[in-house]
């Protein structure tokens, strides 16, 4: 047991370093990253000055600029850039043979190394975040209550799990087609427009809304979202951290069964 | 097949350059550019299936996009106050329109340009006989983004027969010339940020960079106002020219055409003629101070 903790937090401070080596460039790129939101803000703005104001399926102004800002946090924990591809890579040229000859499980340490790249991540960018936060404070009307905070924070750490493990799944599918970009290029596609981060799921007309429910991408961005603002609440809120819970783990499971199943097909060749 | 191709190029520049003897003689620029154009061609139609995929997938996006759109007007009659409906999406066509251009001519050249001057490859271009700017920003063509500019003449279409007030012929010229500035413009500033990596070494921040300020073209000028939006409107128009790009040429054709906007329409002039000077002033500079990378 101790041996495994002392493996693991080794492969931890490894990442951890790797990812603290280019500070700089990581905190100005976090902060530009915020651009594309100034271009959202003017937008809504001149969106709800042509409908006098009224709110547009139950989001006022300021809640609809609080919900574009909070989402740059849902993604900051389910985006989980260069995973898939780096998966299938790693299958195409013969990497993850190191996998087979080394006691370390493969999805253990990319989780791992992803846990690193995200609390770096954090760390750095927690100064820029503040800061837009602080100057867009107007927007948004207090903070929500603990039980809503506690559910907040329990939706994104799924988030970030169900983020990897989705994206884990994708890159398995490399045992079999090598090449998953496309695959991963309709996942992206999926996830820009359906997860909520151009825009809250619930203005979309009430069919589209019923059959975007029924994918897991809502939860990497929308749902902690509307748990914050409120929007979910009593038995739905309840019902939703449920639904989320059972898309990680069937992508946990998924994610396992593809790994397993790819290493019996796998063939390495060469040194 | 790649032999093929080489044996091609290196006939056709042969040619083009007037023969190896005689290379004082100016090349055909427009000979080398067709043959940059056929081996790309080529290129594309050797992998077919990607070829297909890239345009499938490029297609969808717009698509996604333009349901965005649509979605934002079943909320709100107008953006700004002169951009309904049809009028936006003129103003969407336009974009996709310089977009792709810009996507298809230029991005792939000049992302490359960044890692000529970082590998040391950069040498290979600076001996070949003709203009070492000509050579880095023509020499791929991505076939593939046309599909969004075949896509983009058919939105303008769709919401031209819309349009309360369907535009004139004068107007038509002045959109075509002015879509013209705007892929200059681009151009500019892409060039202008990829020589920036002689001094940088390297410059994927420049990249996003590029994206994030071209964000800010993607929607018409009135948006940005109030007492963050007017300096901002004033800065990507007379610093950076981003929001002369799409909204000169959309305007041409979607609204009537009235003296107000003839100061703007005179500036986007000047803007093309400045950007292109300013950016083959720095592309100069670069390679002034371009120190082969290779060992």
């Amino acid at each position: 047991m101790y041996a495994r903790l002392l493996t693991w937090w080794t492969i931890l401070r490894i990442c951890l370093e790797e990812r603290l080596v280019y500070r700089g460039d990581f905190a100005l790129g976090t902060l530009m990253r915020f651009l594309p939101f100034i271009t959202q803000i003017f937008l809504w703005s001149a969106v709800f000055a042509a409908r006098d104001q009224s709110p547009l399926r139950g989001y006022s102004y300021n809640e609809m600029i609080a919900y574009l800002l909070l989402t740059n946090i849902s993604r900051a924990f389910s985006s989980m850039p260069g995973l898939a591809s780096s998966i299938a890579q790693q299958i195409r040229n013969g990497e993850i043979k190191k996998f087979l000859i080394q006691p370390i499980d493969l999805i253990g340490f990319l989780l791992l190394a992803r846990v690193a790249h995200k609390v770096v991540y954090y760390v750095v960018a927690l100064a820029p975040f503040a800061l837009v936060f602080y100057l867009a404070r107007g927007f948004f009307s207090g903070w929500p209550d603990v039980t809503t905070m506690l559910a907040f924070l329990v939706s994104l750490v799924m988030a970030f799990l169900l983020g990897f493990f989705l994206e884990a799944t994708i890159g398995m599918v490399g045992f079999w087609f090598l090449e998953v970009s496309s695959l991963l290029f309709v996942y992206q596609l999926f996830s820009f427009f359906l997860s909520g981060q151009m825009f809250p799921i619930d203005i979309l007309p009430s069919a589209a809304r019923a059959a975007v429910d029924l994918l897991p991408v809502p939860y990497l961005a929308y749902f902690p979202v509307a748990v914050f603002l409120g929007k979910v609440q009593g038995t739905a809120l309840a019902w939703g951290l449920l639904v989320q819970a059972g898309w990680v783990v069937l992508f946990m499971v998924a994610s396992r069964v593809a790994l397993h199943r790819g290493l019996i097909r796998y063939s390495g060749f060469g040194g | 097949m790649a032999h093929d191709v080489v044996q091609a190029v290196a006939h056709d520049f042969g040619s083009a350059a007037g023969g190896l003897e005689s290379m004082s003689e100016h090349p055909s620029y427009l000979r080398v550019f067709l043959t940059f154009a056929r081996n790309s061609l080529v290129r594309d139609m050797t992998f077919r299936t990607n070829f297909l995929v890239d345009v499938v997938a490029s297609l969808t996006w717009v698509s996604m996009q333009l349901a965005f759109y649509l979605l934002i007007f079943a909320f709100a009659p107008s953006i700004g106050s002169d951009w309904g409906k049809y009028e936006f999406l003129v103003f969407l066509a336009t974009t996709l329109l310089a977009n792709s251009l810009v996507g298809a001519f230029f991005m792939p050249n000049l992302s490359e340009f960044s890692e000529l001057i970082r590998t040391g490859h950069l040498d290979f271009a600076l001996l070949k006989p003709i203009d070492t700017q000509f050579l880095v920003s023509f020499q791929r063509i991505e076939w593939s983004t046309l599909a969004n500019f075949v896509f983009a003449l058919c939105l303008l279409a769709f919401a031209l027969v819309h349009l309360e007030n369907p535009p004139q012929a004068i107007q038509w010229v002045l959109f075509i010339v002015y879509v013209g500035c705007g892929v200059a413009m681009l151009y500019s500033l892409m060039i202008a940020l990829s020589s920036a990596s002689v001094w940088m070494g390297r410059n994927q921040n420049l990249y996003d960079f590029w994206f994030y300020i071209t964000n800010f073209s993607r929607y018409p000028m009135e948006i940005y106002e109030g007492p963050i939006g007017t300096p901002l409107r004033r800065a990507f128009t007379f610093v950076v020219p981003i929001l002369v790009v799409v909204n000169v040429p959309a305007r041409m054709l979607a609204q009537p055409l009235s003296a107000q906007n003839w100061p703007l329409a005179g500036f986007a002039i000047l803007a093309t003629a400045g950007s292109l000077l300013g950016s083959r002033w720095m592309f100069v500079r670069a390679l002034a101070s371009y120190r082969s990378a290779s060992s």
